[in-house]
């Protein structure tokens, strides 16, 4: 039976039919309800910074609570380069973990190192933070960064100074914490290709190489695409651990060495102690920002899902 | 419908209830600065040791969250590093009254490997540390107060808070005193813009300790009880009298004592004028209604916050690291207090 006969059967009839209709519907509307509600309260709070500062609070640089001068450009900034590395990381160690995991690992491997990558995901931001602080960010500073500097210093990607802070170290922590979702969506997404297509390739004599990059991957990629935005996703609202290890500067720097700041991070470091009306809803902007990138960037990477495989993802 | 037994029950439960509040605690809420949480944590632990029918429930939840919960009336007392100013003041609609409960002071500490010999700077050589103008350790600013010392050719990687903080504040004030650029530059607040290439920003003392201990050639302002507890070397300032003073309890008690009539609106005690004061020091303050609603809560208030700037309650201070209200101090609290109508 086709989709509109079933619904036009399986209508909601009797009391009882009508009683769950109206909580199940009633639970769905909540979910709108609340993210329209959740949007109308940002643009509420933050009406005074809006009001004084316009659209030009979106490419300014400034941020100077004494003056009551503030711009998001610098934050903005910041939450673009660390999530944009972190998911170029991820992405790629979490891929080839996936496919590691799925199809060439012996099952006496794959189980528990499934559970230690999962693992990662139940670790608290506020220790990756810790960790990042004491033992990543000196490792930059003594170890990574000269060997990128040394080799790829001609760049301004890679020049300046080594604080040990920084971009980098916040996208590698970044990375570092959102390789689960990655990997775990990935892997069982390639686990539920069909096992048809890994036959048919290999009857017809590719390696297994061949195999994994060529048929299975590209078959899977709608599924990697939706893991990889998921943790980006993530990525855009981490607050502490990236506020531990960013050098929480309001400047724009080609250097990813360069100690910079995330839109999270701002609002976590100065809410408790903004005292000004204008100073509040200039935080409360900035959250407005990020609630909007990332309902954005989720609505982007639906409706790529969707010209790929057609409606109803 | 309700048997004997139900009703029984009804009763026990109904007579329990209406007893309870009579044999409870009275529990007083306060809120605000995070400097004052541990000292308030383990001074209130112990009034209610003695006084077992008060408990004082305090949250660190900053001073402007603080403000905000006291003028909301949510909160029987509010503790802030900042004076609440004219503004605040309108917006709490009744009279405050404002009294200073805690002293700190805020050490330089720095991180500069092979060099053993504590550091000296002049007022005016950390100014320009943080204005960005001294970049080096061994520019010759630094080196003319440090003779006989090696300085390396380190970068000075200069180390804020990136969280709003009433340290901030008492650091920043302390230099838009002794250097005017500082001043129309970037001027006074619990957060500024830094100006300084090298800043990087760190959030709470732990942050900013941890930061410094882990770069080399860092240097950043910390409470002092930070600098004691982690065995972090501090820098030697010169204060406004000429002298070269360390950070400890007794420099930054000198600096609180040299001004014993401090008030809400006359609050600064960085610069301090005296021979042996430490020149970044700043009280924290907790703030009450004068007219209370509850009289019986107002009574209980007084007796705890007069508990706590008396020498019994200062006491408590002294093994976190605190300073101590001097003994002027002290006095001149304890007589805005009374003004409390209890």
């Amino acid at each position: 039976m086709d989709e509109p006969a079933f619904r036009r059967i399986a209508r909601f009839v009797s009391p009882v039919d009508r009683g769950f209709a109206a909580v199940v519907y009633g639970g769905s509307a909540l979910f709108a309800v609340l993210i329209v509600g959740l949007f109308i309260e940002l643009v509420l709070g933050s009406w005074p910074s809006l009001r004084a500062f316009g659209p030009s609070f979106i490419w300014k640089s400034a941020w100077d609570p004494v003056a009551s001068k503030f711009g998001a450009l610098p934050m903005i900034y910041g939450t673009v380069v660390t999530s944009f590395i972190a998911i170029l990381l991820a992405s790629f160690v979490g891929i080839m973990a996936a496919v590691f995991l799925a199809d060439f690992a012996p099952r006496w491997i794959a189980a528990p190192l499934s559970f230690l990558i999962e693992l990662l995901a139940a670790v608290p931001s506020v220790v990756y933070g810790l960790w990042g602080l004491f033992v990543l960010a000196p490792l930059v500073r003594t170890t990574i960064g000269p060997v990128l500097q040394h080799l790829l210093g001609w760049t301004p990607l890679f020049a300046g100074p080594i604080y040990g802070v920084g971009l980098l170290t916040a996208g590698i922590i970044l990375a570092l914490m959102i390789v689960p979702t990655v990997t775990a969506i990935s892997r069982d997404v390639i686990a539920a290709i069909p096992r048809d297509l890994r036959e048919a390739s290999m009857a017809l004599g590719s390696t297994k190489w061949e195999t994994a990059t060529r048929v299975v991957l590209p078959a899977a990629r709608v599924g990697i695409f939706g893991a990889c935005v998921l943790g980006l996703g993530r990525a855009l609202g981490e607050t502490i651990a990236v506020t531990m290890v960013i050098g929480n500067r309001p400047e724009i720097s080609a250097s990813l060495f360069a100690p910079s700041y995330t839109l999270a991070s701002v609002i976590a470091n100065e809410f408790t102690e903004a005292t000004s009306a204008v100073y509040i809803s200039a935080l409360i902007e900035l959250g407005l920002i990020l609630f909007v990138v990332s309902i954005v960037v989720n609505a982007v990477a639906r409706l790529m899902i969707w010209s790929v495989r057609g409606s109803r993802a | 419908m309700f048997g004997s037994l139900t009703r029984g029950c009804a009763a026990l439960v109904i007579a329990a209830v209406m007893a309870l509040p009579a044999a409870a605690a009275t529990q007083l809420t306060g809120a605000g600065s995070s400097f004052d949480y541990p000292f308030f944590s383990k001074a209130f632990y112990v009034y209610s040791q003695k006084n077992p029918d008060v408990t004082v429930n305090y949250q660190s939840i900053g001073s402007g969250g603080g403000i905000a919960q006291f003028t909301a009336k949510n909160v029987d007392f509010g503790a802030t590093d900042v004076p609440m100013n004219a503004q605040e003041l309108q917006r709490a609609g009744q009279p405050v009254l404002q009294i200073p409960v805690a002293l700190g002071g805020a050490a330089i500490a720095y991180n500069l490997p092979g060099v053993n010999a504590t550091i000296k700077l002049t007022r005016q050589t950390l100014a320009d540390i943080y204005l960005g103008k001294i970049t080096k350790w061994n520019d010759p600013q630094i080196a003319r107060a440090n003779h006989g010392v090696k300085l390396p050719d380190t970068a000075i990687v200069v180390v804020h808070r990136s969280d709003g903080s009433g340290t901030s504040y008492i650091f920043t004030d302390f230099l838009s005193h002794v250097s005017g650029e500082w001043k129309s530059r970037v001027g006074v607040g619990k957060s500024v813009s830094w100006p300084a290439p090298s800043a990087v920003g760190a959030k709470g003392n732990e942050g900013v300790a941890g930061q410094i201990r882990s770069t080399p050639g860092a240097i950043g302002y910390v409470e002092l009880a930070y600098v004691v507890e982690n065995h972090m070397p501090a820098v030697t300032l010169q204060n406004s009298a000429g002298k070269w003073v360390a950070c400890s309890e007794a420099t930054v008690a000198a600096a609180a004592a040299d001004k014993p009539h401090v008030s809400p609106t006359d609050f600064s005690i960085v610069d301090a004028p005296g021979a042996n004061s430490y020149p970044v020091a700043g009280f924290s303050w907790v703030v009450v209604y004068k007219k209370p609603a509850d009289s019986g809560r107002a009574r209980m208030l007084y007796d705890v916050l007069s508990w706590l700037v008396s020498s019994a309650g200062q006491e408590n201070a002294k093994s976190l690291d605190y300073v101590p209200l001097p003994r002027s101090i002290q006095a001149s609290a304890l007589s805005t207090l009374k003004q409390m109508q209890h």
